[in-house]
């Protein structure tokens, strides 16, 4: 009983680690359809941006949940100023820029911070299941990514800049021709979801490698998780999350590490076959899930 | 605004310069081939993952050979290092090593950290006929007569950690490994020293070396309850496992002894409340305090500053493999490749910051000493030393005196 209540708690966990990761990517690709290259690296600036301002004295949770979102969202507004609004519409151009950026940041911190840097650990400890340990700080992950889910979609559902955002995504021609600026929205959407990113590279600091190259190991299981997910992004990002966090937790769990990636990437074969917009874009639950944002 | 007029004068000036620049390029590197220096290659990863590893040993081959040439060189010549970075990535080694063995002509290559990066260069240098060493610990077993490794083997090092980890915390052992040939062939000598030992091991778990979490394994460790943890995990993504360990609060349930921790400078990322008490065994930590030791990471230190990562074996053994080559050569009086792989045949050694590292004729590793030491508040305290350990492991496989043409790598068959 207590290996099931264990196993279930890891799920939840593996869940919102891909909540985290992908949230962000799902917001500027789900509006903009900008394929953005260097999630990975915002992410891992999240993560540098909260472990340095960590070591350099901060309050640890202010490094993390204030300075990381806030230093990655002003990044991400000035990619977005600097390259990417010149690139809408053409996405192979995105992809290229953003690749290329992605290769320079990582230059730029191995330069500035060199190859390693002194981490943070974890806070809380853990506490038992059973005769099992685990993480307390796992459910502060499991309830950030909540949080940041949630958030996501209240504002869009609720608040103006949610509805001009959603109309600009629809049909930017005309939400121009009813006074709202598409650059604008598209800008500050960029920033929002680089501010994302930044919040989910801080909170995942404590428990990963900090490395210049980390990103590399994030960015396949984020962009797996927002093509399922399909055009809705909060409900999208969540389900597809949910499903394949699910599925690689328990093939790990039962088999192997290696055999738990390949249980990921085949559940994400078998379903873009059956569902090749995604969960939220085609097939029954397309359907059903058509006005989810 | 005024706008930008250069003036003649100064355009002159310029265009001047640019010429006379341009004209002076060829005799200065003219002047620097007439110093006819002698060419040594490297290939280390100076970026990417491995990133971390290889810059302690680009400092400390660098050191030797600036100590080599301020000495007066070798056979009166100076040394020129030719290092290329292979950013972590296998592709880059085999496409550099072919330029150091053809285009830049090097009298030896020192180079390669991972195991896989090894095996990639190795049968080039074979081929061009270039002498090659491989200067980190690995999981033994090459036997070569164009190559020599002088880092420590499992029998050197595994060898020692496991029985102490059997006899001080328990007979049970569960097993967690990197996904290529290093962490494989190394989690088969741990199967044999455990078993060796009369343990058990309970499970065996390989993991790709882009796995961030480990959630799953660290609760599948607990089910089994095992006495000890024998990590030999790799790079900085798996960084994370002692993280989480540490997290969930097992750090101070089930003890952890390692193969690589430590490598990639974990001694310094990760809190002490991570580190603490993990065992490892190395041919080399700084913390080492005889003066051969000391004076070495003074000179490393004064010349690259305290920003350089963590002296450990690799950057120790880069040191004394370059040293040993430049011995060899001594005595060959020759560059020539032949000449110098006899003339280290005949068991040429030299006293480096580790203790004494002779070569082994028969396999073409080395008889070094080894250390037990444990993380105590980011340092390593090195409570075990083991003079003059010989490479047992690639011995029972290897003898290049009896078969001088063998050029692969053995695999020990352990039996399960």
């Amino acid at each position: 009983m207590a290996l099931v209540a264990l196993i279930a708690f890891n799920v939840a966990n593996s869940i919102a680690v891909l909540v985290l990761l992908s949230l962000g990517l799902g917001v500027i690709y789900g509006m903009m359809r900008v394929i953005n290259l260097a999630h990975g690296e915002f992410l891992m600036l999240g993560a540098y941006t909260t472990v340095v301002s960590a070591n350099a004295g901060l309050n640890l949770w202010v490094a993390m949940l204030v300075a990381a979102p806030l230093a990655v969202g002003l990044f991400g507004l000035a990619v977005e100023r600097l390259f990417i609004r010149f690139l809408y519409g053409r996405i192979i151009d995105t992809m290229l820029a953003t690749w290329g950026l992605s290769l320079a940041v990582v230059g730029l911190v191995t330069t500035v911070f060199g190859t390693t840097v002194r981490g943070v650990s974890a806070p809380f400890g853990g506490f038992a299941i059973g005769g099992y340990q685990t993480s307390v700080y796992s459910w502060f992950v499991i309830a950030v990514a909540a949080a940041m889910a949630a958030g996501v979609w209240l504002v869009l559902r609720f608040t103006r800049f949610g509805l001009v955002v959603r109309a600009t995504m629809q049909n930017p021609d005309m939400a121009a021709a009813l006074g709202v600026s598409p650059q604008r929205i598209y800008m500050m959407t960029f920033a929002l979801g680089s501010a994302l990113a930044g919040l989910a590279g801080g909170v995942l600091a404590p428990v990963s490698g900090v490395s210049p190259v980390m990103g590399g190991a994030f960015i396949a299981r984020a962009f797996i998780t927002v093509l399922g997910g399909g055009p809705a992004i909060v409900t999208g990002t969540s389900l597809a999350s949910g499903l394949f966090g699910s599925i690689s937790e328990v093939a790990t769990f039962f088999t192997t590490p290696v055999f738990g990636q390949v249980a990921l990437l085949l559940a994400a074969l078998v379903m873009i076959r059956i569902l090749p917009q995604g969960i939220t874009g085609s097939g029954l639950t397309g359907r059903l899930l058509r006005r989810s944002l | 605004m005024r706008p930008f007029r250069p003036s003649r004068r100064g355009l002159l000036q310029s265009a001047a310069t640019l010429a006379g620049g341009a004209l002076a390029a060829p005799l200065v590197a003219r002047h620097a081939l007439a110093a006819d220096a002698i060419k040594v290659g490297s290939l280390l990863d100076l970026s990417g993952p491995i990133g971390s590893s290889g810059q302690a040993m680009h400092a400390t081959i660098r050191l030797a050979v600036e100590e080599l040439n301020v000495g007066g060189g070798l056979l009166g010549r100076p040394v020129e290092l030719v290092n290329y970075d292979t950013q972590s990535t296998i592709q880059l080694y085999s496409q550099y090593a072919q330029q150091l063995a053809l285009k830049d002509k090097v009298a030896v290559v020192h180079g390669g950290i991972t195991s896989a990066s090894r095996e990639a260069i190795r049968p080039v240098f074979d081929r061009y006929a270039t002498l090659y060493f491989y200067n980190v610990l690995y999981e033994g077993g090459v036997c070569d007569r164009d190559c020599f490794c002088t880092g420590t083997t499992p029998a050197q090092t595994v060898n020692k950690l496991v029985p102490y980890a059997l006899e001080t915390w328990g007979k049970k052992a569960y097993i967690i490994a990197a996904d290529y040939n290093y962490g494989q062939i190394t989690a088969k000598w741990m199967q044999k020293y455990v078993r060796d030992g009369g343990g058990t091991v309970q499970a065996t778990e390989f993991f790709p070396l882009d796995v961030t979490e480990f959630a799953a394994t660290i609760s599948k460790i607990q089910q089994a309850g095992p006495s000890v943890v024998l990590s030999a995990l790799v790079g900085s993504n798996h960084t994370a496992f002692y993280r989480q360990w540490a997290a969930a609060g097992m750090k101070d349930k089930i003890p952890i002894a390692s193969t690589t921790f430590g490598l990639v400078n974990e001694i310094a990322t990760i809190a002490p409340s991570e580190s603490n008490g993990v065992v490892t065994s190395y041919g080399y930590y700084e913390e080492l305090s005889t003066p051969a030791s000391t004076a070495f990471t003074k000179a490393v230190r004064a010349k690259f500053g305290d920003g350089l990562p963590y002296i450990s074996e690799l950057a120790c053994a880069n040191y004394e493999g370059f040293k040993l080559w430049a011995e060899g050569v001594k005595k060959a009086g020759s560059l020539d490749r032949m000449r110098v792989t006899e003339a280290l045949e005949t068991g040429i050694a030299v006293d480096g910051p580790s203790g004494k590292v002779t070569i082994d004729h028969a396999t073409h590793h080395v008889v070094r000493n080894a250390y037990l030491a444990r993380a105590a508040e980011r340092k390593w305290d090195v409570f075990q030393s083991y003079p003059d350990q010989a490479p047992a492991d690639t011995a029972a496989v290897c003898d290049l005196i009896k078969e001088p043409k063998l050029s692969k790598q053995f695999v020990i068959d352990v039996k399960t």
